[in-house]
């Protein structure tokens, strides 16, 4: 590893923390992503547990040094279990002032700042409103402001190279990451390897961003560093053995769906249509043809849905993803999957609407779209994922209900999930169950619709098998041969055995459980999705403060585990934590008659664990 | 288990259902069914490996009555259903049928999608310029002018050419029949079947109770000749009794013109020929409307072309010739760090 000429000092002894929450935040150009994922790389290989999330513009080429071109990357890395991408930020990077004036109210009260300095030009502090400016005034006088004119300094790391102003400049994430690498006592190694192997066609390039990193580094241990900055030691945290990853949900998600369908012996078609933040998934399984998945990019949300379906129908597994929006758009789709029993799976990456509503910002509000939204009596499984790597078991879980039980089944995933990442003690696919479909072949007493027994499932025939040619349509069919049948008494007796098939695979699955705490008490705080970081720390936290809270967070959202209204009624209160405004209250509350109060959030932003913490003593200190 | 029997020769009954057909008596989907099952007959086509993909209308009933694979689908997305069948499954010979509607109102998007994307299923519209199970609505493809209970001064808007959209949009295989036709319509089935890619075949079909006699204008009897040219590759532009009239490029213009032959000195050897490989020829056909033109059926239009679940599974293959995907592998891809 190629090491910049640096006097050696004594260092200071570090002083040692639990945890801490980084966010570097820049333009759209300042390459504060791959900032922030390469210091995530290294926190996983310090040994440190980390939760992350990243936040960039809706906008692909927002003008630069513009407030709403800022791009943000945040990570939690700690000794102990992470669960959440941190409530408050102990340091905050800033490649301009529209970097600091959009997330300096995240910085915790006495928070580090670090600011470049050479960024904070007339122009640029125009653009971001700033009238004077805030570096050289008292306004941060409640932070720990650290100045650095880190663009001059990284023109300088990299004269040697060649390069222009501009491309010079191109470097300053990686002089920031250097210093903050040095900050908490980090090695470079990794990020050096991962530039050279990023830039292996640019040696000029690699070069001068190792240059710029180095320098950075160089720079925290030579320069007299403020006081304020100091130098951090987060311990190892207590992890199982194993190989891990990082994982963001849009991994675990596409990994899960392949997984499931290798388990299923199934090919996958793949249909989808572009959309915020679904499109990953488009992406990753785009890159799996040599496990031959299909994908179609389809012409629409609708076509996707039908071409899923198709491909269900011809033996396949058809699966389609969208967002809340394109959600709405399939359902049509979803209804003949649902009457025609064939089984299919729909991802929901949910984000904030209604209609647009904030593309790239997360919500929970497609709960019930998810359970509710179609036409007629319509009943479908809907499975949740709760973290970045739930995702993988959530779908392989999703493709064995779906082929089971031949129906539609609704994946609900997030914004937030999507993008942000955590660490993955990688699996071993030989350890899963299979459950091979088994296409019915046999067309001795074959009848389309004929059930089995304990499922309810009809049988699944694919086009091209001998003798046993049959329609099926969206017109209502008869009980056992599917022809159409406009008699009264087969409507209610379909639309009954329906809804029973969905309802029965309430005895395939798990009993819930209580994720913190015990069964009965003074409170259970509900959640679902990717609220469960927050409330799991939050509860964990007010647990060791001796209060009588538990947690209970649900994967299965319909048909609910058979055990949950028992166990709800066994708390004095109920508490539901969603971000929506109240979509599990209203079902647990219509299901159960339990007197579930909300915890209700909708601006874009993953709950704080101090608002759960606040929630929580609200109802258990008088 | 079942013993195996000879191959039989399949009959046109053969490819029939038990279900009772309830199309209105006189309709013209009654002769196009019997057309495309004479054509299964024809080709001895493999029941089991046949599938019909519908919408919703009239025409998509059309699945119930074929003994084949077959899915009655949801209101223009039979050729994104379709899609789907074929990306599962490319052996399958897959048949679309729907209305004027179905597949170029609701569903016009999908169609279009279909044909430029040469996915390999025959497209069989059937254009009556009406909506029908609706009760009588007018269509995208009817006429200006048309009354019917959502237009009762007449309709306002300007009708789509189903063989202009076809061919707009980038169709390899573009023909034309009606459903009183039957050896015509079977012939150019029998031509769409071995066309590999969209076969967007329109069928002009008699709406007996809400728009009939809309194409008496090229359909009757006493107008056929006159008002019909049957186009054939290769063959001189000809129509009219015994032949009398033909086609004749007008350069300057770049239009048809039809002309009566031994009139103005025009003799054979200046009737255009029937290029199906053309597609400004086709084009210039489809846009021939009577009275003032005949209409122009047959196969306007042939090119070979991949299909796209071909070329899906192409890349596929390539992908796999590097050796089958792995699982663990790919779960272990990228950096990865062991804990002790």
């Amino acid at each position: 590893m190629s090491e910049a000429a640096v006097i050696e000092q004594p260092e200071e002894p570090r002083q040692e923390i639990e945890s801490a929450v980084v966010r570097f935040a820049g333009d759209s150009g300042d390459g504060m992503q791959l900032t922030g994922s390469q210091f995530t790389m290294t926190a996983a290989i310090s040994g440190n547990d980390l939760a992350t999330f990243p936040d960039f513009p809706a906008e692909i080429r927002a003008p630069a040094g513009t407030t709403f071109g800022v791009s943000a990357f945040q990570i939690n890395f700690g000794a102990r279990k992470i669960v959440t991408s941190g409530d408050q930020l102990d340091v905050l990077v800033v490649m301009n002032p529209a970097a600091l004036i959009t997330n300096l109210e995240d910085v915790k009260p006495g928070g580090i700042v670090i600011a470049d300095s050479g960024a904070f030009t007339d122009r640029n502090l125009a653009k971001a409103g700033y009238a004077e400016n805030p570096l050289d005034n008292d306004s941060l006088d409640g932070y720990r402001l650290v100045k650095i004119d880190m663009s001059r300094l990284t023109v300088e790391a990299v004269k040697e190279f060649g390069l222009s102003n501009k491309e010079a400049l191109r470097s300053k994430n990686m002089w920031a990451l250097g210093l903050v690498y040095w900050m908490y006592g980090r090695k470079r190694e990794a990020s050096v390897n991962w530039l050279k192997t990023k830039f292996a066609k640019n040696p000029d390039i690699a070069d001068a961003n190792i240059a710029a990193l180095n320098a950075g580094h160089a720079f925290g241990e030579t320069a007299e560093m403020p006081a304020e900055l100091g130098t951090y030691e987060v311990e190892q945290a207590t992890i199982a053995p194993g190989v891990y990853r990082t994982i963001t949900g849009a991994e675990s998600v596409s990994l899960g769906l392949l997984a499931g369908s290798q388990l299923a012996g199934l090919n996958i078609a793949f249909c989808s249509y572009p959309i915020t933040p679904a499109s990953a998934l488009l992406h990753q399984l785009a890159r799996m043809k040599d496990f031959g998945v299909v994908t179609f990019q389809a012409e629409d949300e609708i076509a996707a849905a039908a071409a899923a379906l198709g491909a269900s129908y011809a033996g396949s597994l058809g699966i389609t993803s969208s967002s809340g929006p394109g959600i709405a758009l399939k359902m049509e789709a979803i209804g003949l999957a649902i009457g025609t029993e064939l089984p299919m799976v729909i991802i929901n990456s949910q984000r904030a609407g209604p209609s647009t509503g904030l593309p790239t910002k997360t919500e929970q509000s497609d709960l019930y779209q998810a359970v509710f939204g179609r036409n007629a009596d319509a009943p479908l499984p809907v499975i949740s994922v709760s973290t970045p790597s739930d995702g993988y078991d959530v779908a392989i879980e999703a493709i064995r209900i779906a082929t089971k039980y031949m129906t539609p089944v609704m994946v609900l995933t997030d914004g937030y999930i999507t993008n942000a990442s955590e660490p993955w003690l990688i699996p071993d696919p030989s350890t899963y169950e299979r459950f091979d479909v088994k296409f019915r072949t046999d067309p001795e007493n074959f009848q389309p619709f004929m059930r089995d027994d304990t499922t309810l499932a009809r049988p699944w025939v694919k086009p091209g098998t001998p003798e046993m040619m049959h329609r099926i349509g969206g017109i209502e069919r008869s009980y056992d041969t599917g022809h159409i049948s406009y008699d009264p008494a087969n409507h209610q007796k379909m639309t009954d055995v329906r809804a029973a098939k969905i309802n029965g695979i309430a005895n395939d699955i798990p009993e819930q459980d209580v994720a913190v705490g015990a069964a009965g008490g003074k409170l259970a705080v509900v959640g679902w999705g990717s609220t469960y970081g927050p409330i799991n720390r939050a509860v964990s936290n007010l647990r060791e403060e001796g209060m009588d809270v538990s947690q209970i967070h649900l994967r299965y959202i319909w048909p609910l585990p058979r055990n949950l209204g028992d166990l709800l009624h066994s708390y004095d209160q109920v508490l539901v934590a969603e971000m929506n405004t109240g979509q599990l209250r209203t079902l647990l509350r219509s299901e159960y008659l339990v007197p579930a109060e909300g915890l209700n959030k909708v601006n874009g932003k993953p709950f704080l664990i101090a608002e759960i913490e606040d929630a929580i003593r609200a109802r258990l200190e008088n | 288990m079942n013993v195996q029997s000879p191959p039989e020769k399949l009959t046109a009954r053969d490819y029939a259902t038990d279900q009772e057909v309830r199309w209105c008596p006189g309709c013209g989907d009654y002769a196009i069914l019997k057309a495309v099952q004479n054509t299964l007959a024809e080709l001895q086509a493999d029941p089991k490996n046949t599938v019909f993909v519908s919408g919703i209308g009239c025409a998509a009933r059309f699945p119930y009555y074929m003994e084949t694979y077959g899915f009655h689908t949801i209101h223009g997305r039979s050729p994104a259903v379709a899609t789907g069948v074929k990306l599962a499954n490319p052996e399958l010979d897959v048949w679309v049928v729907g209305g004027d509607g179905d597949m170029l109102s609701i569903g016009g998007n999908h169609t279009m999608h279909a044909i430029r994307r040469n996915i390999d299923v025959q497209l069989l519209l059937f254009n009556n310029q009406i909506y029908g199970l609706t009760k009588g609505q007018y269509s995208p493809t009817s006429k200006i002018g048309t009354k019917s209970p959502s237009t009762p001064l007449g309709s306002i808007d300007n009708p789509v050419s189903a063989a202009q959209f076809a061919l707009g949009v980038g169709g390899t295989f573009i023909a034309r029949s009606t459903d009183i036709m039957q050896k015509h319509l079977s012939g150019v089935l029998l031509r769409a079947h071995g066309h590999r890619g969209t076969s967007f075949v329109e069928i002009f079909q008699n709406c007996i109770v809400y728009n009939d006699g809309v194409f008496k204008r090229f359909t009757e009897k006493s107008v056929q000749a006159e008002m019909q040219i049957h186009v054939e590759h290769g063959q001189p532009l000809l129509f009219g009794k015994d032949s009398s009239k033909g086609l004749i490029l007008n350069k300057d213009e770049m239009r048809l013109e039809a002309v009566t032959l031994g009139e103005n000195g025009i003799t054979e050897a200046d009737i255009a020929v029937h290029d199906e490989t053309n597609r400004a020829l086709a084009t210039m056909l489809a846009q021939m409307d009577p009275p003032t033109m005949p209409v122009a059926l047959g196969v306007l239009y042939c090119e070979a072309a991949p299909t796209y679940e071909a070329s899906v599974h192409a890349q596929i293959d390539h992908a796999r010739k590097g050796g089958e995907g792995d699982l663990t592998k790919l779960l272990h891809r990228g950096q990865t760090w062991t804990v002790e």
